[in-house]
Order: structure tokens, then sequence, then C-alpha cells
């Protein structure tokens, strides 16, 4: 059996990056992901990977372009406003086509916020960040176990489409402890394939240009057409979710990461209480899994949608369920953390029982 | 007929689309010859910047990316720390590297950093239409200081090997111009100095070089050359401003 250690989230994401293959991090402290690069500066340099605390985010996320760029599994974390800083950088490795791992430890924001777990860097997740027409593949772990394997995944998922890829976790799964397995062998970097437009000096071969820009005219609506391909495709392969209870619901409730753990407490009260309610939980929240909503309000009435932010992910679940069904909604934004009462009170109102 | 001058390998087939009497051409020469004579074209990483020298990217023959304005340093770092073998050098202009570069030169310098930064300092925002620069000159003018750069509202301009030859870390920091043909050897010397500074895992190596923009200055370039070695290069001195080479001996 594999090894299991009792640790904080904070401290997974450390051990799965490490796994996952990667040696290069570059980093600024901010609360609540500081384990993560404590955690890391020891580790990268008792395994002779490289550790950088930067002077900015801004430096961090241009060190990955570099890192990236050279052909190397290259990551940085950082909560909320360190995120905003990276989003310049994120738009041109966007624009340059290139892999690098970014986890979100989101706080309460907006501004300086407070140090509260949140699910406010949705949209910025999802829809880009930055300035251009771009995506960024955004994970939703829930549980240390994710938190240790979603690494691995997001470096395939980045490398496979040539894309930036984020996790997006909250203080909530930081800062708690929980079992975590190692379950998969870790992955020596030079057994990883040499990247065929990685940049590495031009010997034996044409040179390489890596950049995110055009100036004849014509060629960067071309780039980005041919970019939009790519991004249909990941949208078609690369749904992933997780559902709960949802063949015979009346009521199916939509919420990630914390909200998805908090929300599957009280549905399980509700069933108790005889009530058909589900869960789904989105694993991936771009590409948000439209497909499934989509079957899913042919059928199913009422869906709650469950944030830890003003709503944002609503607006997808909208889109997704075409205005076929009802959507409720419960959100808790400046670092509020719903329970599972909270949310059984909503699912029972909803469906037109309750106080 | 014999061939006794023409194009290094270390620059493209390309057509150059800088000004007449724009620093930049004799700059690229100098660096595109030592990819060269160095023998380092074949594991040579280039950043290019934002600005005028943005097609820098297209005008050097080896391994070369385009970072965010002002980034060259941290994408160096980077690439220096994934491949310690390839020879990275960012090429910089006077807004990239003195205005919005500024934390990501100064911590690179502070981390003494084994990579090359060839900083072209022509006094201007070349690119944009000849804007106010961090390095223009009192009572200069610019399209953002019509009466001259004022310093009562616009501030000093940054001396950028001066700054960071205040620092521990730097390991070679010159300042040199290419108005004169004396002064171009002279640069050439000091960038390939930059150059085997990192081939020898020295460290941070920096050339400041005052170039011309006679576009954005508004004048020929014969004047342009004239007003550096008049008024640039006594506001910023030549010189070599720190070789940790010397404190080796």
């Amino acid at each position: 059996m594999a090894e299991k250690r009792l640790m904080y989230g904070n401290h997974a994401v450390v051990e799965g990056v490490i796994a996952a293959g990667c040696r290069f991090f570059a980093g600024y402290p901010i609360t609540p992901q500081n384990e993560i690069p404590e955690l890391m500066s020891i580790r990268m340099n008792a395994i002779g990977g490289v550790f950088i605390q930067t002077e900015s985010e801004i430096a961090a996320i241009n060190m990955l372009f570099g890192a990236a760029a050279a052909g190397k599994r290259a990551m940085t974390s950082s909560s909320s406003p360190g995120i905003s800083l990276m989003q310049e950088g994120i738009s041109y490795i966007a624009g340059a086509d290139m892999p690098v791992l970014v986890v979100n430890v989101i706080r309460g924001g907006p501004g300086l916020g407070n140090i509260a777990p949140a699910q406010s860097d949705y949209y910025q997740a999802t829809r880009g960040g930055g300035h251009g027409d771009y995506f960024t593949i955004t994970l939703a772990p829930n549980s240390g176990q994710d938190l240790f394997e979603f690494p691995k995944l997001a470096f395939e998922l980045a490398e496979k489409y040539r894309n930036p890829a984020l996790i997006l976790a909250d203080g909530l799964l930081g800062q708690m402890m929980e079992p975590v397995e190692f379950s998969y062998e870790p992955i020596d970097p030079k057994s990883l394939p040499e990247k065929e437009w990685a940049l590495s000096g031009c010997k034996n071969r044409e040179r390489r240009v890596v950049r995110s820009y055009d100036l004849k005219p014509g060629k960067l609506e071309e780039w980005n057409w041919r970019r939009l391909k790519k991004y249909e495709a990941i949208k078609k392969n690369e749904q992933r979710f997780e559902a709960i209870d949802c063949d015979d619901a009346d009521l199916v409730v939509v919420a990630y990461g914390t909200c998805s753990r908090v929300s599957g407490a009280a549905v399980r009260m509700a069933r108790v209480k005889g009530l058909k309610v589900g869960l789904l939980r989105p694993i991936t929240l771009w590409p948000f899994p439209t497909d499934v909503l989509r079957d899913m309000s042919q059928r199913v009435e009422n869906f709650l949608v469950v944030e830890m932010s003003c709503g944002q992910m609503i607006d997808d679940v909208k889109l997704a369920t075409e205005c076929r069904s009802k959507i409720h909604f419960h959100g808790r934004p400046g670092g509020g953390v719903p329970t599972p009462p909270e949310v059984f009170t909503k699912i029972e109102q909803a469906l037109g029982g309750g106080r | 007929m014999k061939k006794i001058f023409g194009r290094p390998d270390g620059l493209t087939d390309t057509l150059l689309r800088y000004c007449p009497g724009c620093g930049h051409g004799i700059v690229h020469r100098i660096i595109g010859d030592l990819l060269v004579t160095l023998n380092i074209r074949e594991r040579a990483v280039g950043i290019a910047p934002v600005g005028c020298s943005v097609f820098a990217d297209e005008y050097f023959n080896c391994d070369m990316i385009q970072p965010p304005h002002g980034r060259g340093p941290a994408v160096s770092t980077g690439i220096k720390r994934s491949r310690p073998d390839c020879i990275v050098f960012s090429y910089q202009g006077d807004g990239d590297l003195a205005a919005i570069g500024t934390a990501e030169i100064i911590h690179a310098g502070a981390r003494n950093e084994n990579i090359t930064i060839i900083f072209i300092n022509n006094a201007i925002f070349g690119m944009t239409g000849g804007q106010l620069a961090p390095t223009t000159l009192p009572g200069m003018k610019s399209t953002t200081s019509v009466q001259g750069r004022d310093i009562e509202k616009q501030g000093y301009p940054i001396k950028v090997c001066e700054l960071l030859s205040g620092l521990d870390g730097p390991y070679y920091l010159e300042r040199c111009a290419v108005d004169t043909p004396k002064n171009i050897i002279k640069t050439e010397k000091a960038i390939k100095t930059a150059f085997k500074n990192q081939i020898d895992n020295k460290g941070f190596s920096m050339v400041e070089i005052l170039s011309m923009c006679p576009t954005g200055w508004g004048k020929t370039p014969i004047q342009a050359k004239k007003w550096i070695t008049d008024v640039m290069a006594q506001y910023y001195p030549l010189g070599v401003f720190c070789d940790r080479s010397k404190e080796e001996k």
C-alpha cells in the first residue's frame, strides 16, 4: 500500500508538485499559502531543484515563463492579490502557448481583503484573467488528496494543450489537515520527454522563438482563431466532475472545492429526511462541466448553487442549463464559509418546504 | 572579388527596421559577432524587450524569447536556472529596464544571477513616439515634456550603473557609448567581458550603452552622435562601475 500521511493541504501541494517531476518553483510569500514556499524551499534544496523567493509575484510568473520556455515543469503558488499581479505574465504565457502551473489558495477580497477562505476569484480564473482572448485550464480540488494528485494532472493537461493550468484552492483547503495517500510513483524529471519547442540553444537544429506577438496584418487574428480550436478541444475532452446521488434528484446542489464538502454534508442531511437531493461537483472549472448540467436540466427542476462569493459560478450553471430549471443560490463572500445546516435550510426552501 | 566585410552568422538575414542613425544596429552587430567569435550561438538564448528592439527576436540568429515589458531579467533567471549550460542575454531599453522593470533588474543584480544584460540607454521612449524616459536628461524635450524635462514635476533621471553599483551582488557593470569608432570598440570589449563572465560562471554582468535616437531626439544622425559626446556622456559618465574580477586577484 502507498504511503499515507496526515498533512496540511498546502504541504500536500508541495509533495504533489515534486512527485509530478517539477523541479522549479518561484514565488512570493502571502497568507494563507506560506506553507507552500516554506516546505518547497526545504524540499527543492534537498532534491537539487530550483527554489527562488522572488521580489514580487510579477517576477515569479515571469521566471516561470522562462523555465517553461526552457522546457521544464515550473510552478508558482500565491493567494488572490498575488494572482492579480501575475495576470500580465499569465496572458503572455497563454499567448506564447507555454505550459505552467499556478496554484491560487484563494482568500477574501477584493483588495487586501482578509486571509479567510473564499472562492471569489472564479471569474478571474475561468475568464482568462488578464488581457486578450484566452483561457486557463482550471482544476478545483476539495481535499488534501486532490491537492496531492492535481499537480500531476495539471502538468499533463498543460503540456498536452500547451496552455497555463491553474489549481484553485482556498484558505481552508490549504490549512486543513487530512490523510493523504501518496497514490502514485514519483516521476523522475529526466524521464519526461524533451519538448520539441523548448529553448535550449540551436545546436543541430533551426533556431526557435517564443513570443506572443505578431504585428503582420491578419496574422494575430489567424493565431487567435487557431488557439480557439485548442480551447474547443479542451472543452470537448476535459470536462471533469463528480456526481453524487443525482439520478433521482428533484434538486441538485452545484458546488466546488470547500463548498462541495459542506454541501455534501447538507445533501446527506436531506437524504436522511427523505428529500431527493444530489450533488454535482465541478472538478474542472474551465472547461466547465457544461454537458452534464445540460443533460441534467432536462429532468432536474431545481439547482442550488453554493459558493463562497456573491455568485460567480452561478453564471456558468445558468448558461449550461439554458433556462430550463430554477436556479437557487447560497453565497458567503468576504471570507465567510457556509455550514451544512445553512445549506440544508436553503435546500428545504428551494423545494418549497422548510421554515 | 574578396569579401572583406559581411553580416555575421550571429544575425539572421533580415532587414533591420531601425531608423537611420539609430544605435541599435551597431550593438546588434557587436552581439552578432560575439555570438560567433565566442562560439556561444548554439547555446545562446536571447531575450527581446518591449520597445523598438522587440524585433531583436527576429534579428539574432539564436533561440529567442519575447517576454512582458521590463521582465527580461526574471525570464532570464527562469531560463538560466533551468538550463545552466545556456548563455542567456537580456537586451533591454531604458523604459524596459529603468522604468517598468526596475525591480527585476535590481533583484537579478542582487542575486548575482549568472546572466548578461545589454542595456540601451537612449534617454527616450523610441517605439511609442518619443515620450519621456526614466533616463531623459533634465531640460531635455520629449513628447510628454515639450518644454523640456522639469525636475520639479518629473523628477530626476535614473543613473542605472551608479544605482546597481551600490549593491553587493553584481559582478560587472560598465557604461559605454556608440558615438565614435573608439567608443564602439570599447563597447565590443565590454560586451565580450559580460559574455565571458557568464561563460566562466562569474555572475551578473551588465553593459549600459549610450545610444543614438535621432528620430526621438529630432536630430540628424551626425548631430545625435555629437550630442552623446557633448551632453549625454557628461551626465552619464562612461567607465567601469564594478568589476569583481579585480577583487579576485
